[in-house]
């Protein structure tokens, strides 16, 4: 278990790194901080002495380093439009979105969990038909535009629920579900398969052969070994479903990282976007890992591998 | 991204059992082909698409930019108050909806297939690599490939996008650039496996080049999984360029794309539901018919492909 463990860890840090990488080439390769920070009408000059006052002419993998130096203390500078501290700016969005992104795995379980389990006990029934053809078009379903057609529903015709906004449980019912929604298909496909898998294997003959009723096997002896694809891939899928709450954000002017992201995209404002980067990677891996090593402590099998 | 029920191992497993409940095999041959049935459909409406996007020009009932306040907002024309000339409706300066989705659509597809030929071929390229060199070429591509899929795609395309400015070729660049790692984690897995095989175990013993073996004995394996994937990435870079012109990071209006016409549809939802209906529609559609084309495509291809 531990040298599992370390091995995640150096992948962790390896993968952190290009994760920096990336957000540092992004506004250092890509393009020019100066171009963007001057106007365009100052002069040749005036380029050059920001280039020097930045730090910007000196080769670019010392810049990257007291980037990264800087970055791993939380000081990611401050933000070109707002003149307070980028992290203090992330930070503060952080627990909205971390909120939502809870609430749509959770109404995403909600749904694909009784529905996998139910296709795959049912295998080939109308239900299971049924199922297909919901997650099929449910995966191609832009999040953005379910949201918009929740909204015109839901706040605009019925006028039940706020269009917007954050604060009481009502708010949180349309971006959860929406998210949910795009969460559910392919987690609910992966229940389904697991517990076929599992309900062939001669364990499950066992457990019924001793004579358990058939609502425990399924509970207690396929239920449990189907999750853990589940937990995996619900893991990897993180990421995912964090990209899913930025599209949701965006589309109910929800207060978390995304929405600040796209508005400081949209002022130019670099510091800020290359923090929430980096803040939100690191969530991501962060999560990884617990799932990885949740995954190994159940599953002795993986740690091996 | 995973299809719907593959016919994998655990349909493997469930012809294994044919002997205890003998229908099945014949239930799943049937809807295997029930499944193709829906790829060819699926593949007539895709075609019906591209025609009408193709053809825009000399098709579309308006001119996609031409403005007429008089007929601003019009509801489409089955409803009170629809005018006649407008099928569909108009948006807040009185465009015809219809005649602007038929050229939006021409945005979605150039974008949606030229973005997944530029990663099919990086994702390729860096998947034979990994899989048939290993050792530290494959750490390296293996580490690039983890850094990519941790982040989501999402915002990467948006920051890259807010640096060089938004552009059709700018968007078709970045998706383009961004999708790889897809491509390159199945190819690798895949090119390993065959690697494996004897008849690269004989090119190699009669001298052939690296080039030789890969390019004549291993892509020629490759080609049902590449085209399937890129069937089925096509419908996701399309979801990402409309988000992107959704939020006005993409495609710039006046220029019609289902995307920027969600956007502004959005601010009149209040009383013109239409205007960002139809266009979202058109997404849903279309990613709709490409996911089932992808997989018909992969029953029928790659039965063992795991996606």
């Amino acid at each position: 278990m531990r040298r599992y463990i370390v091995r995640q860890l150096v992948q962790l840090v390896v993968v952190i790194l290009g994760i920096s990488i990336l957000a540092f080439a992004i506004l250092h390769v890509l393009g020019d901080p100066v171009l963007l920070l001057l106007p365009q009408n100052a002069g040749k000059e005036e380029f050059e002495r920001y280039r020097h006052l930045l730090g910007l002419d000196r080769p670019l993998y010392v810049q990257y380093w007291k980037f990264l130096s800087r970055a791993a203390l939380g000081d990611f500078g401050k933000s070109w439009y707002a003149d307070t501290p980028a992290f203090t700016l992330v930070l503060e969005r952080m627990p909205p979105t971390i909120y939502l992104t809870f609430a749509g795995l959770a109404v995403g379980l909600l749904i694909a969990l009784p529905l996998g389990i139910f296709a795959a006990l049912k295998r080939n029934s109308w239900l299971d038909s049924l199922c297909t053809v919901v997650a099929v078009a449910g995966q191609a379903a832009p999040i953005f535009w379910l949201g918009i057609m929740l909204i015109i529903v839901f706040a605009v015709r019925l006028k039940v629920l706020p269009a917007s906004g954050y604060g009481s449980w009502r708010n949180f019912l349309m971006p959860a579900f929406c998210l949910g929604a795009a969460l559910a298909p392919i987690t609910m496909r992966l229940v389904r398969s697991g517990v076929i898998e599992v309900m062939n294997m001669e364990f499950i003959k066992t457990a019924r052969a001793k004579g358990l009723a058939e609502p425990t096997v399924v509970v207690k002896h396929a239920f449990r070994n189907a999750c853990i694809p589940v937990i995996t891939v619900l893991g990897l899928q993180f990421g995912q479903l964090l990209g899913g709450a930025i599209i949701t954000e965006t589309v109910f002017a929800w207060p978390g990282v995304a929405t600040l992201t796209v508005e400081s995209i949209r002022n130019q404002d670099f510091p800020v976007v290359q923090c929430a980067v980096i803040l939100l990677a690191l969530l991501i891996v962060g999560v990884n890992l617990i799932v990885d090593l949740i995954v190994g402590f159940i599953d002795p099998r993986i740690r091996a591998a | 991204m995973k299809a719907v029920s593959s016919p994998t191992k655990m349909e493997l497993v469930e012809v294994g059992h044919s002997r205890v409940d003998a229908p099945d095999f014949g239930r799943a041959t049937l809807r295997r082909l029930a499944r193709l049935r829906w790829g060819l459909a699926a593949a007539g409406i895709l075609l019906l698409v591209v025609a009408t996007s193709a053809f825009a020009p000399w098709i579309a009932p308006h001119d996609p930019l031409a403005v007429d306040i008089r007929h601003r907002l019009s509801p489409p024309q089955w409803m009170e108050g629809g005018s006649p000339e407008h099928l569909l409706g108009t948006d807040q300066v009185g465009r015809d909806l219809l005649a602007r989705m038929m050229y939006g659509g021409r945005v979605s597809l150039v974008v949606g297939v030229g973005a997944v030929l530029i990663s099919a071929t990086i994702g390729v390229l860096l998947g034979l690599g990994a899989g048939y060199f290993g050792g530290s070429t494959d750490w390296t591509i293996m580490t690039g490939i983890n850094v990519m899929l941790t982040f989501p795609f999402v915002l990467l395309a948006l920051a890259v996008i807010a640096v060089l400015g938004p552009s059709l070729t700018n968007m078709i660049i970045v998706l383009g650039v961004a999708g790889w790692p897809i491509y390159a984690r199945v190819i690798r897995a895949e090119t390993m496996a065959i690697f494996e095989r004897d008849f690269v175990l004989a090119g190699r013993a009669l001298g052939m080049s690296h080039v030789r073996i890969v390019f004549r004995q291993i892509v020629p394996n490759l080609v049902s999984v590449i085209v399937v994937i890129a069937t089925l990435q096509v419908a996701q870079v399309i979801i990402l360029e409309s988000f992107l012109s959704f939020l006005g990071l993409g495609i710039q209006p006046p220029t019609p794309a289902w995307g920027n016409m969600l956007g502004e549809g959005r601010l009149y939802m209040l009383n013109s539901w239409w205007i960002a209906t139809f266009p979202g529609l058109a997404i849903f559609l279309t990613t709709l018919v490409i996911n089932l084309i992808g997989n018909a495509l992969r029953d029928w291809l790659d039965p063992h492909l795991k996606l």
